[in-house]
């Protein structure tokens, strides 16, 4: 995350010091990415030491001042243009663990899928009611307005990101039950659901469900040995 | 924990034991196995699950409009399973504001007349019935639709004026399958802020979605699977959500 080209941006607005940037930054994000000063001035550091910001006198209180360079608008303005590189994808806990789970013994992976789902919806519930309040903290015409509307934008941007997952994993769950019934049907080279599970032996493909490559789906679907019911209701 | 914890009132719907087999012998299909559910005034339930776990069963059966094939359902202390079909009628008009996921408005009525129809049958007068209508309307951002024939408008627009009939006049339980359907997201997103808004001034809500976006809305989250409920969230608190726990992410 880009805390340099965000203390730029708060920067070309004037002359700041470090835990009034510190604050800002927090402000418009509604803190959802904490700061600490110890942050900010490194960071401050690097930028000068890069020309991008320089020191500009004291503030009545004695408070070191920044400022925006010439260098540091023209950087500024280059990171609003250019799109965030999407091209090598952060590593993702959930898309390891799913890979993981695929085939893991012992490892029922519809309810690794159904415990994330109930979390990821969760979020998106606490997300929506803090949405709600921004909502309301902006049609009543609050005196910061520029800072709530930045961070209803963060906060649906959490909303999207969280919802992309739960659709993911909606998916994942389809496309489980439709690999695991393509190998349950009649002439589908597959192991009897009832039999015991083995490891598959080192080009025992007569082993695999239909169309799973080696170390895919288990023999005996995706859901493996039945668990008793959850209870109905857990309050 | 939400609705125990905050309403030592009665809820507004009880689901008790329900099963809802449909067909017999080899085609039987079993939509509903044995379903619990309790939703309290001033709470949104949102129902999640494959296509087929039973959602629209749940819901039709909840509404009246089906029966269960074992199982009660309870709706502000009256058994509609038991009820004779005159006090299950009045019920369904006075209580119970019902979306379909497939709009349902009556071809040969306006917008305003297919709002105002069931508040007329209840015993308001026409005058009333069409004020109230035309309020319910203008909630949606639908005021200058209230004349118009249910085929001179979009699909979205349709979908609107069935939701203003649902929530039209002080219904006390909402049931909405998929009433986002048709809907752009921001549309869509002011449906649900009204049901909402509706909850939060005591009607209780079941809310049938595919959308994790809205479902987000409700203050509980029940997933079906199979006809039966497999998990469900209960809401915390926001305020703690933002420190730390993103962070990690
Ligand atoms: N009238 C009927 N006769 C026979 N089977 C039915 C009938 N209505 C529903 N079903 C079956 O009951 C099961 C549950 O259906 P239901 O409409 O409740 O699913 P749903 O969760 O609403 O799905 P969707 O998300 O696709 O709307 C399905 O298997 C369906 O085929
Ligand atoms: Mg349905």
């Amino acid at each position: 995350m880009s805390i340099r080209h965000g203390l730029l941006a708060l920067l070309e607005r004037g002359p700041r010091y470090g835990s009034q940037l510190r604050t800002e930054f927090e402000s418009r994000t509604g803190s959802t990415w904490p700061l600490n000063v110890g942050q900010v001035y490194t960071t401050l550091s690097r930028l000068e030491r890069d020309g991008l910001v320089e020191q500009d006198g004291e503030d009545e209180a004695g408070h070191a001042l920044y400022t925006i360079t010439h260098a540091g608008r023209t950087e500024l303005r280059v990171w609003f243009e250019r799109p965030v590189d999407r091209t090598s994808p952060a590593r993702d806990e959930l898309a390891i663990k799913l890979a993981m789970a695929v085939g893991a013994p012992g490892v029922d992976i519809r309810d690794v899928i159904q415990s994330q789902r109930r979390h990821t919806v969760k979020a998106m519930q606490d997300y929506t009611r803090l949405k709600a309040q921004a909502l309301t903290a902006l049609e009543s015409g609050a005196e910061r307005e520029r800072d709530d509307v930045a961070w209803l934008l963060v906060l649906e941007q959490l909303i999207f990101q969280t919802e992309a997952e739960a659709r993911w994993l909606d998916h994942c769950e389809a496309r489980l039950i439709r690999l695991s019934a393509t190998a349950q049907q009649p002439g589908a080279v597959v192991a009897s659901p009832a039999a015991p599970r083995r490891v598959p032996e080192p080009g025992g493909a007569a082993s695999l469900p239909g169309g799973v490559r080696p170390g895919g789906l288990p023999p005996g679907g995706v859901t493996g040995p039945r668990r008793p019911a959850p209870p109905h209701r857990r309050r | 924990m939400s609705s125990s914890s905050r309403s030592p009132q009665q809820p507004v719907l009880q689901l008790q034991q329900l099963t809802r087999v449909h067909g017999s012998g080899a085609t039987e299909v079993h939509a509903l196995r044995g379903i619990d559910l309790d939703v309290f005034p001033g709470e949104l339930v949102a129902v999640m699950g494959p296509s087929g776990s039973g959602k629209s069963t749940l819901l039709t059966i909840a509404g009246g409009l089906d029966v269960p094939s074992s199982g009660r359902v309870i709706v502000e202390n009256t058994d509609i399973t038991t009820a004779d079909r005159k006090t299950l009628a009045a019920l369904r008009r006075r209580s119970i504001g019902y979306v379909f996921q497939d709009y349902n408005l009556i071809p040969a009525l306006t917008a305003a007349e297919n709002i105002a129809l069931p508040r007329e049958l209840d015993g308001t007068s026409a005058r009333k019935a069409r004020r109230e209508a035309i309020t319910a309307l203008e909630e949606m951002s639908l005021g200058h639709l209230a004349d118009r024939f249910p085929d001179e408008m979009s699909g979205g627009q349709q979908q609107r004026v069935a939701i203003a009939r649902a929530l039209v006049g002080d219904r006390r339980l909402v049931l909405a399958d998929e009433p986002t359907g048709a809907l752009d997201s921001e549309t869509g997103e002011s449906v649900l802020a009204l049901l909402r808004a509706r909850c939060d001034g005591g009607a209780a809500g079941v809310l049938v979605t595919h959308e994790p976006r809205f479902a987000a809305w409700a203050d509980r989250v029940v997933f079906l699977r199979d006809g039966a409920v497999v998990d469900q969230t209960v809401r915390s608190d926001a305020d703690s959500l933002l420190t730390g726990r993103t962070a990690e992410r």
